[in-house]
């Protein structure tokens, strides 16, 4: 009896403590399980040389060697790197597109929440058919854009056929959602925006682009910020689209490093997981570089 | 309000505006309106290259019915609710619980706890492909719904957490002192005082989480492999392949495929766009 | 990926033609599961596999047979995944090389017991792509020719003939595009069609055994004969042979080319005369011929892929497995499963007969009797997997960009140095 008492003023002295960790345990184990330790195993596994099936080799820093060389080279591992950085550039536009399009819709007209809701669609439907739906847009033999072209007497060309547009033509396909994910964050950031401010920058005599770049800009600041986040993550993991639309070809010109590690390591040709791994830790080191800068403004924002 | 409004503007703007809205939806939404003309044209329609044309029936039905009754589709749908639903109970049901512990209470170590859910959020996916498909290999869970659920849950639960914390932590904390005073156990003061103040967000996330996994492709493709767990967006390839170049059924495929998660922004509307901006409004 | 449990217990009694083969399995009494993972996933394939699967379980009414039929692309992918996770009893792949991971990584049974006796005779021609160290590790269920097929009727408009070597090839192909059309479809979307043409322009210039050692790595892909290939292709790419645009397409998507007379041929493996048959071609529109001779003293040696089953390792009924095996290379099953209404292929059993299609008995003619350099599996399954994937995207690249050929193939020499050290 006096077990049980001193029990529970153990807890009832200590649940202040006690608590939170009761609370985290099970997410925290089952974060470090599937999350964290994995990330420290693709480490290791990047020192190895192994076909998934047979024993592993330890081959030192064989695998980011041969990376090196395939850089110097201008050899796949380039490409990729190459058209990430392209990626994270032009993924950037649908930061200011998103933005046009909600001050576009930032009105009140009979059925504009419909609108906006329409306009929005694009992100809600999965990459896999935004990715089937592009491809078919620039088919060569039918696509509609050719017959757009065709109409200012330009084109015909083969956007996912040809080296040189792929990239841009798979970008062009992934801006389509995340502008209309932007713009979601600009409508409701511009719904927060302080119409004392807006009054009195018209006093001041700001007008169009004054105002929005020295009034209501700054007070887009936190969804800004939130768009740039979403973007540069969305850009790096970009997946989903070269896989539908392009498998990385044509003759590789269109991977980045998430597809080819994919390539190396899963698909159909590929059995080099420890290549597939090193690969791995050469596209987290760039993420790293954005995690850190996320998590130091977070950090300065709890500080205040 | 920011840009003008077209009440404070010439009779002549509104008109312009209200005429350019619907242009411009259509000019945006052009892709998808093309695929959904395609999904109701009749085969015969592709052979003879009236691709863009009127179709030269309307075969709805016949194109519907083919992908309900005479293709794996059904199967796939299923596959991707029985996968997204537990996840999204199952890694709210866990954020909750985390949010709340990071959000209430002060100790040393919350901050690097927290920040360890955020970055692991960020990391880019791919660099767990390959030990989480051989975590799922050895606990014999590879190619179940069960093994992609239970890594979903997992990874969800960064974002989830970063969402409830950062919800709770907007509380009026007034509410938990008060009950605290009053000899309230921590467990209870998380059942019946944070809990009930929490719904608003348990509905935004759960929307959300439930688009993000139904339209998860490459996890599918990793983890599972046949129709018998196989979600819907790793379905619609094989689906493309069993009706390779039949567009008028791989248009109704994909429109078929993508119609949960728009009837889900649809009725929870408020919910979703709630969930999307958390933090872009202070 | 459609897939299909098809519990068959004696469900198909009734059928009376294969009581000879049931006797003939030795009235083994099996029993409980046997699991079948398949990727003929093709509708008319499908139909064979189904059907065949119905036959054996017809002759076993005590064991459960299931088949699940898995997307051909997609199961190249995941067989790694199964053969080490859930294995099945049985799982289709393909002979030679490609076989060699699995069977290096204790994958796949030796099966070299079914071949004892008189079925290495009856399997003579195919026991070779079987064999690896020696033993065999599964058995082949069908091969197909690879060649021409063409628009016979365009080729009659024009005056033309078949081609016997490459300067008439290059002849027939100036007067089709003089008359607006390309000579030859292709998509190269997935590569591997790239790889027919390599292999036959370069078992045409240097000869199978050349073929042979620069897919077992022993020969530089700098070396002056690799370069004499590319010259040749060379020629056709400045032609302009073939259809624009070809990297967009999969090699479905290019057969409406053909159809519409927008290009007069197309290189592939014999599953293509389905397609184009369906799509209207009948026999008086659509012919075939082997590829020419281009260095006339070069033995012709063609690519034949030989499809496969096999038996994992890790499968609990091997002895249900190895019945079906038995079964599937029955001179009777061989007939029937191979005939024009069902795969439309080759039978792989010596005692089956060829059936009485105009592309069959060519193909099997020209395998038979105008193939003396021997034959080929196919690039990209006697090429180990990953040397396959950078050749192949080297090939697709040369004939978008031939002139980047010196780059293209320093390249695939880093990647052997690499590959088979």
């Amino acid at each position: 009896m006096s077990d049980v008492i001193a029990d529970r003023s153990f807890w009832h002295r200590n649940q202040q403590t006690l608590a939170p960790w009761l609370f985290l345990t099970p997410a925290i184990l089952f974060f470090v399980f599937y999350v964290i330790y994995p990330v420290f195993q693709s480490f290791n596994l990047s020192l190895y040389e192994w076909d998934g099936l047979g024993t592993k080799e330890y081959v030192g820093l064989r695998n980011y060697e041969d990376l090196y060389w395939e850089w110097v080279d201008r050899d796949a591992f380039y490409t990729s790197l190459k058209n990430n950085v392209i990626w994270l550039f032009l993924y950037l536009a649908a930061i200011p597109a998103g933005l046009f399009i909600a001050l576009f819709l930032n009105q009140t007209v009979t059925g504009i929440r419909l609108y906006k809701s329409l306009f929005f669609f694009p992100f809600v439907i999965s990459q896999v058919v935004v990715g089937l739906v592009f491809t078919w847009f620039y088919d060569p033999a039918f696509g509609f854009l050719n017959i757009f072209l065709g109409w200012f007497g330009a084109g015909p060309i083969n956007m996912l056929g040809d080296e040189r547009y792929v990239t841009y033509g798979v970008i062009l396909a992934g801006l389509w959602p995340q502008t209309a994910y932007c713009m979601i964050l600009y409508l409701t950031g511009l719904n927060a925006v302080d119409p004392e401010q807006i009054e009195a920058g018209r006093l001041d005599g700001a007008k169009g682009w004054r105002m929005l770049w020295h009034v209501v800009l700054p007070q887009l600041k936190p969804a800004t910020f939130i768009a740039f986040v979403v973007t540069i993550i969305g850009a790096l993991r970009s997946f989903d689209l070269i896989s539908v639309m392009t498998s990385g070809g044509p003759f590789g010109s269109s991977r980045v490093l998430a597809y080819y590690m994919f390539e190396v390591a899963l698909s159909e040709y590929g059995f080099r997981m420890g290549y597939g791994a090193a690969i791995a830790v050469v596209l987290f080191a760039i993420m790293m570089v954005f995690i850190a800068y996320f998590l130091f403004s977070m950090y300065r924002e709890e500080k205040r | 309000m920011f840009p003008t409004p077209l009440e404070k503007r010439p009779a002549a703007a509104k008109t312009i505006y209200q005429a350019v809205l619907p242009l411009a939806l259509i000019a945006w939404l052009l892709p998808l309106l093309a695929v959904a003309v395609f999904s109701i044209k009749p085969g015969a329609d592709f052979t003879n290259a009236n691709y863009w044309g009127v179709p030269s029936s309307f075969n709805f039905v016949e194109n519907y019915g083919q992908v309900f009754f005479n293709s794996d589709m059904p199967r796939y749908l299923l596959n991707s609710f029985m996968i997204t639903i537990p996840t999204v109970i199952g890694a709210v049901a866990l954020s909750a619980m985390t949010g709340f512990a990071l959000g209430i209470y002060r100790f040393k170590a919350n901050i690097w706890i927290f920040f360890m859910f955020v970055a692991g959020n960020f990391v880019p996916f791919q660099i767990l492909m390959v030990p989480v498909r051989d975590l799922t290999l050895d606990m014999g869970l590879y190619n179940t719904k069960l093994g992609l659920v239970l890594f979903h849950v997992a990874f969800q639960t960064g974002f989830c957490t970063l969402f409830m914390r950062n919800f709770i932590r907007a509380l009026p904390y007034e509410l938990i002192e008060a009950a605290r005073v009053e000899g309230i156990s921590e467990i209870r003061i998380f059942w019946y005082v944070v809990l009930p103040l929490m719904k608003p967000a348990l509905a935004a996330l759960s929307v959300l989480i439930f688009t993000f996994i139904w339209n998860d492709y490459f996890w599918a493709v990793v983890l599972t492999q046949g129709p018998e767990s196989q979600p819907v967006t790793a379905g619609i390839t094989a689906f493309n392949s069993q009706f390779r170049a039949m567009y008028h059924l791989m248009s109704a495929g994909s429109l078929v495929a993508a119609l949960p998660p728009v009837a889900m922004f649809f009725l929870m509307q408020k919910h979703f766009i709630a969930g999307l901006t958390l933090g872009a409004v202070k | 990926m459609t897939s299909l449990k098809s519990t068959v217990l004696g469900l198909f009694a009734g059928t009376t033609m294969l009581a000879g083969a049931a006797l003939a399995d030795g009235h083994a009494k099996l029993s409980g599961d046997l699991v079948i993972f398949s990727d003929m996933s093709n509708p008319a394939p499908r139909a064979v596999m189904e059907g065949m699967v119905a036959r054996f379980g017809e002759m076993h009414p005590d064991l459960n047979v299931e088949l699940t039929v898995i997307d051909r692309e997609a199961y190249k992918t995941q067989i790694r995944n199964f053969l080490t996770a859930d294995a099945p009893d049985v799982a289709n792949w393909y002979a030679a090389n490609r076989m060699r991971p699995y069977v290096d990584a204790g994958l796949f049974e030796d099966v070299s017991d079914i071949w004892e006796g008189t079925l290495s005779d009856e399997l003579a021609s195919t026991k070779g792509a079987m064999t690896l160290d020696g033993k065999q590790w599964g058995v082949p269920y069908t091969y197909y020719q690879w060649g021409v097929y063409y628009r016979k009727d365009i080729y009659e408009e024009l005056g033309l003939t078949e081609p016997t070597n490459f300067d008439e090839m290059k002849s027939n192909c100036q007067a089709l595009i003089d008359s607006g059309r390309k000579c030859f479809t292709l998509g190269s979307k997935f590569l591997w069609t790239t790889a027919g043409w390599f292999d036959y322009l370069n078992m045409r210039t240097n000869g199978y055994d050349f073929h042979a050692a620069l897919t077992g790595g022993e020969i530089p892909w700098t070396d002056d004969r690799v370069k004499a290939t590319f010259a040749n292709w060379k020629e056709l790419l400045d032609m302009g042979a073939f259809i624009d645009d070809h990297t967009a397409y999969s090699w479905q998507e290019s057969l409406p080319f053909v159809v519409n007379g927008d290009a007069a041929a197309i290189l592939m493996g014999n599953f293509a005369v389905a397609p184009l048959r369906e799509a209207g071609l009948d026999d008086t529109k659509l012919d075939f011929y082997q590829f020419p001779a281009i260095n006339a003293d070069v033995a012709l040696a063609e690519d034949a892929p030989t499809d496969t089953f096999h038996i994992p390792a890790n499968a609990s009924n091997k002895d249900a497995a190895r019945a079906f095996l038995k079964f599937v290379v029955s001179a009777e099953n061989q007939t029937m499963i191979n005939a024009g209404d069902a795969l439309g292929q080759l039978p792989v059993n010596s005692k089956s007969s060829v059936d009485d299609d105009k592309f069959l008995k060519e193909g099997f003619e020209m395998l038979s009797s105008n193939s003396p350099g021997g034959v080929a599996q196919f690039f990209d399954r006697d090429a180990p997997a990953e040397m396959a994937k950078v050749a192949m995207e080297g090939f697709q690249e040369f004939m978008v960009k031939p002139d980047n050929l010196d780059r293209i193939l320093s390249k695939l020499e880093r990647a052997r140095a690499r590959i088979y050290r």
